[in-house]
């Protein structure tokens, strides 16, 4: 994740070097009382060779954002830029854009290598260039053997693989994935993720990923955006986006989280001193452009904190707990505090672990001070 | 041990021979439904054709090949010499082509329509469909005159080319081909589009916008996608329109003006007016014939096609 010295980190600025520079992008389907705002002023600039992830619920937008860097759809206001080159209304077949769908939607009545070849043909290049290119791309999504079958004769996951090949095939400067490894089995879909970022590193192509599953974003992506109600609320690293969220919307889709409620007691630039409901103060850093408001939430990684069972002299909270639950390779504490919110704290199970704790039990937690992050309201 | 599997063969076999009396009966319904209507019928007409006309109508029962020779040849009353019957012939010649031209039209008409109708939003493509077959409400007879007014010498459309000043005397479309085949195109053009519309609702526009998306301009993927995909439903459009062209006869008769016949016009005229039932017999499974061998070729492409990328 460190060798991406191109990587901006944020996504708001202008850049001549981004591949695709969405600015001020608004879609409206439908008039009247029909009419939905799909996307609501979205900006974003996607660095080349980038692997660039659009997170968020279903009906947050993401998918509008891909079919009109695609195409298929039109920007109702904004512009959309290929390296610099106003593509807002050009028509699919005018942009070095290529998709990869949900449902492949791979054509039925040609076989594994005519698909592959469609773009090339289209494209008007030469038989040997058509001829060479198949064979690489069957070699890279390792297919070579499938080229002639039919599109019905292969699974699933080749399908997926003969659809990535299709859209790779003709060079795009950009690839666009909508939600491809949605329809396939948990095994298949952690080797296409590994697949597909291999794929990415040897083409060098930059890649615009669409999911609604966080794990997926959190593994594969150089910076992700997460969305919501036509907005994109942060745009990070996968780090950044999962230490430092700046909405709660944000903290709670990725992730789970513990939200705490606490009063400023002062703030200067960007640094604050919070007072938690315990009585505990910790100084944190504000988000970006924050004016903090008398009470703000702030919140801290179940896996951030820590859990004793003797009274700590600096511990941050203090609670009962309420609940034990195993999972294998961790255990989590349910713990409700004073204030009847609930705190959950995650630990690493290891084998020397010798400190058992009972429910019902009063326990202090600690956590770090830069563990605590604030969330613009 | 041996005693059982002889019991348990005895089982088997009478149950075999249950189910296959059951089948058997069950199906007789369809069976005499189907001799009834369609085998026996069919059965009278090929025996007809081999018998002897009577002198005012029917047949007289005694063999012959008379009316097979006369589908194909005409003796000369006069000096008994051979000829073709080339009046048969044209008029089976311009069955074949105006059904062919019919069934051109009606898909050059009916491919947009469908694909207008399918690619509306589900809840209005049922109100275009009823559109569609509202023509089917009023008698064939009637829709058919009401396009013979239409293009008589002075009907709407020459009254109105002339009101404009288009032309200075009346264009004389009634009574020839091109009346019939406009008749038929009209006629027909519901059970292009039916077939049409089917096949083109199940297509995956995913895969119309996976070509745009591959650099494929309008044409190539209307030609490359999107005409293969419906190509079941072009081919069953086209049977559909072909095989009742081919055996029309209410239209040619009011738009042809009884002058250009078409093939139906010539069997019924056998059976009627001609008094030559025999003759009519040969003619219409002369027809059939055409119509197998139509629909064989299509069985074919078919399988063709399907096997063709395996």
């Amino acid at each position: 994740m460190t060798e991406h010295p191109r990587t901006a980190p944020s996504g708001s600025e202008k850049s001549l070097a981004a591949a695709i520079n969405a600015e001020r992008v608004t879609k409206v389907f439908g008039s009247g009382k029909d009419k939905v705002i799909a996307l609501a002023e979205v900006t974003v600039a996607i660095q080349q060779n980038e692997f660039f992830t659009l997170l968020g619920p279903s009906g947050c937008g993401k998918t509008t954002l891909l079919r009109l860097i695609a195409g298929f759809d039109h920007p109702t206001d904004g512009v959309i830029m290929l390296h610099g080159r106003d593509i807002s209304h050009l028509p699919p077949y005018q942009r070095s854009v290529n998709t990869v769908f949900q449902s492949y939607a791979l054509f039925p009545h040609m076989t594994v290598a005519q698909n592959i070849s469609f773009g090339l043909e289209m494209l008007g290049k030469s038989k040997d260039h058509i001829k060479k290119t198949v064979g690489d791309m069957l070699a890279l999504v390792k297919m070579a053997e499938l080229r002639d079958r039919r599109t019905d004769q292969i699974s699933g996951g080749q399908q997926q693989r003969v659809a990535l090949a299709r859209a790779l095939a003709p060079q795009p400067e950009v690839l666009l994935l909508d939600e491809p490894l949605a329809a396939l089995d948990y095994k298949l879909r952690k080797e296409m993720q590994i697949e597909l970022k291999r794929l990415q590193h040897e083409t060098g192509i930059t890649f615009i990923f669409v999911t609604h599953d966080q794990e997926e974003a959190l593994t594969m992506s150089d910076r992700v955006a997460v969305m919501n109600a036509g907005r994109i609320l942060q745009i990070g690293t996968p780090r950044q986006i999962y230490n430092h969220p700046v909405e709660r919307f944000v903290a709670d889709f990725i992730g789970s989280t513990n939200f705490l409620a606490a009063k400023v007691l002062a703030s200067e630039g960007r640094s604050a001193r919070l007072k938690l409901s315990s009585g505990k103060e910790v100084k944190v850093e504000l988000p970006e452009g924050m004016v903090p408001a008398d009470r703000v939430t702030a919140v801290v990684r179940p896996e951030y904190a820590q859990l004793f069972a003797k009274d700590q002299n600096n511990s941050d909270l203090r609670g009962v707990l309420e609940n034990i639950v195993y999972f294998g390779t961790d255990t989590h504490y349910h713990i409700r505090l004073p204030d009847e919110t609930r705190f959950v704290i995650r630990r690493q199970n290891r084998l020397e672990d010798t400190e058992t704790f009972d429910v019902g039990q009063t326990v202090d937690i600690a956590f770090k001070p830069n563990s605590v992050q604030v969330l613009r309201d | 041990m041996p005693q059982n599997k002889a019991i348990m063969s005895n089982l088997e076999e009478e149950a075999r021979r249950r189910s296959t009396r059951r089948s058997w009966l069950l199906s007789t319904p369809a069976l005499l439904v189907l001799f009834c209507a369609a085998s026996g019928p069919l059965l009278i007409v090929l025996v007809y054709s081999f018998l002897t006309s009577g002198e005012y109508g029917g047949v007289v029962w005694e063999f012959s090949t008379d009316a097979w020779f006369n589908v194909v040849f005409l003796r000369d009353i006069f000096d008994d010499t051979l000829g073709l019957a080339d009046a048969h012939l044209r008029i089976l010649w311009r069955s074949v082509k105006l059904s062919f031209f019919t069934t051109a039209t009606t898909l050059a008409i009916g491919f947009p329509t469908a694909y207008f109708i399918a690619t509306r939003p589900r809840t209005t493509r049922n109100i275009w469909l009823f559109l569609i077959t509202i023509p089917f409400w009023t008698n064939l007879l009637i829709r058919t005159f009401a396009i013979l007014e239409m293009i008589r010498n002075q009907g709407l459309i020459n009254m109105v080319l002339l009101n404009l000043e288009i032309i200075d005397s009346p264009i004389r479309m009634i009574f020839t081909d091109f009346a019939i085949m406009v008749g038929m195109t009209y006629v027909y053009l519901p059970l292009m589009v039916l077939p049409l519309y089917a096949s083109m609702e199940r297509l995956d526009f995913n895969l119309v916008e996976a070509a745009y998306d591959l650099y494929a301009s309008r044409s190539k993927v209307l030609r490359r996608v999107i005409i293969p995909l419906v190509k079941p439903g072009i081919i069953a459009g086209s049977i559909l329109v072909f095989i009742p062209s081919l055996g029309a006869f209410v239209t040619p008769r009011v738009l042809g003006g009884g002058k250009k016949m078409m093939l139906g016009n010539l069997i019924e005229l056998q059976f009627g007016a001609g008094r030559n039932w025999p003759l009519g017999a040969a003619l219409s499974i002369t027809l059939l014939s055409i119509v197998m061998i139509a629909l064989l070729v299509y069985v074919r492409t078919i399988q063709k096609d399907s096997d063709g990328l395996r």
